[in-house]
């Protein structure tokens, strides 16, 4: 389990003193190499110590205990395993373990993406492999996103399985007519002659102040293509499972990455593991409310479960992972028990994985609901670059706290 | 002189019967083995100016000479009997397929858009029966004959366009969607330029596999089939641009028919002269006659050529004309009966069988059976297509994931596609 959220607060970024990197936290800009070679630590500069619980919006200052670990220990066997060896790093490094030991399994993995090779990544994902499997089998392409996809998409139909890389998810939306039309559609137009095993990766959502363009959540645009699936890591023992998962699958993924979680630390296994691309995370049982969450979400909503345990409330939080398909299974069988389930998401509130995910939970669960489903969404807004009007975009853990009180009552 | 075919080593003088006396014949210093000079130039006559001469200087064009050649005697043969037979059938069995999709889908067999090649047949044949089986071919929505070319059988064509589960794509893809694995026809794509960022991957799959996977004799080639109205198009230029960066092993045919529906190629492009955007991007720049298989295959064995060989890219513009309208719902009343004329006396197949029996390669009476034994094919193929079922409900759900585990798992705990009910089709996904 993670065991990184000191830091995460309202507004504040990831850090805590002892796990934020800030030497490999690079911003990724599209076209200025100035921004890109600055790394910064981001502190808001009227939270000044880095108090998880203060925050400006609601004006509760809950003072939460600074090293309280944000999750009952899970019963899987990740962690009892991680807990007995394994080994400590952070999710992009996760992300690279993942990809280098498919990449070491199967010389037919290779990477596609801008300043995927030379340069490392922008969020240093693939440092060190251009070095070590060569120019062609970690390409640096041109800046060229919906023919570059496209090229991928080719050599997947032909054999090989590309992970093409975004450098920020939003520059996909340039390749939206590859992904749309040839990765989700081909295998069916072609009537099951040819599979499209690509992975297609990157960093979105929300980040710290980076404008409208860079704060895209591009899951709500691309999942209702026929054809694809999208997963949302958001630990770095999920991502290197997930993303080992996604380039064995003979299936078209999406992984979805967040620019804000690279730095979070936690302790993996030493021995290979895999994960299911289409199942959710048990992150914290519980059984008054179910809450349904993924990606940096999860861990505003993690805070906010601190302040309602200690207020006398037991929240259920999963992390759906799988976004497309969205685990039923688990989710069912959560609002079985709790009855009540809050939706909290980073997409807008139009059209997000919330939006279909509520109609999928009303349409199989009826039922099992003693109240309507609450959804938290960002506003439909294009995210502000000024801190405050960003805040205000996204959703805070102090709404989650009303809102999971809202529907106890 | 006798033509090898594989390297033409001199450049043969110019000859030209069109007009723009400025263009001198321009030779590619960097190859060892030019094409043909040729001058002939798009409808406009335009002087080229001295800078773009220097940006020329790989551009070589395939010759007028050609047509005469074609007339004299046996010893300038630019292919054997046999060979000539082959292209012969070719030609003959795209237009016979294209006419009866004509028929057909005025008598309601087939539906949608329907984008008929008659009098293209020269490109299609003059490039694709020089590959092998490996290689691969990526077309647009335009995209029957090409695959015809290529070796997918009429029958499953046919199928494919009445909709039928023995189509080559099951019924699922359509007239705009021809795939098949195992002739490597990649496609069939409905919206134009989203075929060869597929063909790029295709290029660069064979790359991969010779370098990466030590695949030591892979060459595999890969052709790209578009038209002109693509070359505006932002997808053409990036991958001009990546396959001449990483020397792909892909020739780009541009199958240049001076119309995008209804909007003329000479109304929508700023400098006309498609073969010129090769060399911009670093790699050899052709325009040929796309109306004379002959020539278009010298050119093709040449370019096919330099892509075996690790050379790179070739963009190859053939200038040529579609005789029916842009699909089958198309009046076809913009373009002028003088400029369809011109082109009908130019009928490629017309053309290829004045050439094979004035050179004495083959006579009327093999030419007919030839034209026979393809109308029996034709008509076979419809027969088979009228009497193929269609898609049952079952087929629904396959085919959407190579992995049907990307349905999910379902509220019972199971994946939606251990559902009975998926392998019927009604399954809840």
């Amino acid at each position: 389990m993670a065991s990184i959220f000191q830091g995460v607060g309202t507004a504040t970024t990831l850090s805590s003193s002892a796990s934020f990197d800030s030497n490999k936290f690079h911003p990724s800009s599209r076209r200025s190499l100035s921004e890109r070679k600055v790394s910064f630590l981001v502190v808001r500069s009227d939270a000044a110590k880095m108090n998880p619980g203060l925050n400006k919006i609601g004006g509760r200052a809950d003072q939460l205990v600074t090293n309280a670990v944000a999750t009952k220990p899970d019963t899987s066997a990740a962690s009892t395993a991680a807990s007995k060896s394994g080994h400590e790093l952070l999710l992009f490094e996760a992300l690279r373990e993942g990809l280098e030991e498919e990449m070491e399994r199967d010389s037919r993995v290779c990477i596609i993406g801008e300043d995927v090779g030379h340069y490392g990544g922008s969020y240093k994902v693939s440092k060190g492999l251009a070095p070590k499997y060569g120019d062609l089998r970690v390409l640096d392409t041109p800046i060229a996103e919906n023919a570059f996809t496209g090229m991928g998409i080719g050599a997947a139909m032909m054999g090989l399985r590309p992970i093409i890389e975004g450098m920020n998810m939003g520059f996909l939306l340039l390749a939206f007519n590859q992904i749309s039309n040839n990765c989700g559609m081909l295998h069916y137009t072609s009537g099951g002659q040819f599979k499209i095993p690509v992975v297609i990766r990157g960093p979105g959502g929300v980040g710290r102040q980076l404008g409208a363009e860079h704060s895209q959540r591009l899951e709500s645009y691309f999942q209702s293509i026929p054809g694809i699936q999208m997963v949302a890591c958001s630990t770095p023992y999920n991502a290197k499972g997930l993303m080992k998962a996604a380039i064995r699958s003979d299936n078209p993924v999406i992984l979805f990455e967040h620019v804000l979680l690279y730095n979070l630390k936690e302790t993996i296994p030493d021995e290979e593991y895999v994960l299911n691309l289409e199942e959710a995370e048990m992150v914290r049982p519980g059984e008054h409310v179910t809450i349904l969450t993924y990606s940096r979400m999860r861990y505003h909503v993690m805070q906010a479960a601190k302040t309602l345990v200690n207020k006398g409330y037991d929240p259920e939080v999963i992390d759906i992972r799988s976004l497309k398909p969205f685990d039923l299974h688990m989710i069912g069988n959560s609002v079985k028990k709790t009855h009540r389930v809050l939706i909290v998401e980073e997409c807008m509130r139009t059209g997000g994985i919330g939006a279909s995910l509520t109609a999928a939970i009303n349409e199989n669960f009826q039922d099992f609901l003693d109240a309507p489903i609450v959804c938290l969404s960002s506003q439909d807004v294009p995210t502000p670059y000024a801190g405050t009007l960003e805040e205000w975009t996204v959703v805070q853990p102090p709404q989650i706290v009303a809102a999971v009180e809202q529907l106890c009552r | 002189m006798a033509f090898s075919g594989a390297k033409i080593i001199q450049p043969l003088p110019l000859h030209t019967t069109i007009r723009s006396p400025n263009n001198p014949l321009l030779f590619d210093p960097f190859t060892s083995s030019p094409f043909l000079g040729s001058t002939r130039t798009l409808r406009l006559s335009q002087s080229i100016s001295a800078s773009q001469r220097r940006c020329a200087s790989h551009i070589v064009a395939v010759s007028d000479v050609f047509k005469e050649k074609k007339l004299k005697s046996n010893t300038n043969l630019l292919l054997t009997k046999e060979e000539g037979l082959q292209v012969y059938e070719d030609m003959i069995l795209g237009r016979a397929f294209e006419d009866m999709c004509a028929q057909m889908y005025y008598r309601g067999k087939m539906f949608g858009f329907v984008h008929l090649y008659n009098g293209q047949e020269a490109v299609s044949s003059g490039f694709i029966k020089l590959l092998k089986k490996e290689d691969s071919v990526v077309s647009t929505y335009r995209d029957h004959v090409h695959a015809l070319s290529k070796g997918v059988p009429a029958r499953a064509v046919m199928s494919e366009l009445f909709g039928k589960k023995t189509g080559c794509c099951r019924g699922q893809g359509g007239s705009m969607h021809m795939f098949s694995a195992e002739h490597n026809v990649l496609g069939g794509f409905a919206f134009i330029g989203e075929g060869i960022p597929v063909a790029t991957g295709a290029a660069f799959a064979s790359k991969y596999r010779r370098e990466v996977l030590k695949e030591a004799d892979c060459d595999h080639v890969t052709l790209a089939f578009f038209g002109d109205g693509t070359c505006n198009n932002g997808q053409f230029f990036e991958c001009l641009n990546m396959a001449a960066l990483w020397k792909l092993p892909i020739i780009f045919v541009v199958e240049n028919n001076l119309w995008a529906i209804g909007m003329s190629h000479l109304r929508s492009t700023s400098d006309p002269e498609i073969w010129k955007k090769g060399p911009a991007f670093g790699m050899p720049g052709v325009h040929v006659d796309g109306m004379d298989v002959l020539k278009v295959r010298e050119v093709a064995k040449e370019a096919i050529g330099r892509a075996r060989r690790g050379e790179g890219p070739t963009l190859v513009e053939c200038e040529t004309y579609r005789f029916r309208g842009h699909s089958l719902a198309d009046p076809d009343e913009l373009r002028d009966p003088a400029e369809k004329a011109r082109y009908a006396a130019r009928d490629p197949i017309t053309a290829l069988k004045k050439y094979l029996i004035e050179s004495k390669l083959a006579n009327e009476a093999e030419l007919l059976a030839i034209e026979k034994k393809i109308e029996e094919v034709v008509e076979d193929a419809v027969e088979f297509a009228d009497e193929s079922p269609a898609p049952s409900r079952s087929q629904l759900l396959e085919n959407v994931f190579a992995d049907p585990r990307g349905f999910g798992i379902g509220p019972d705990g199971s994946y939606r596609c251990e559902d009975p009910k998926f392998t019927e089709g009604t399954a809840q996904v």
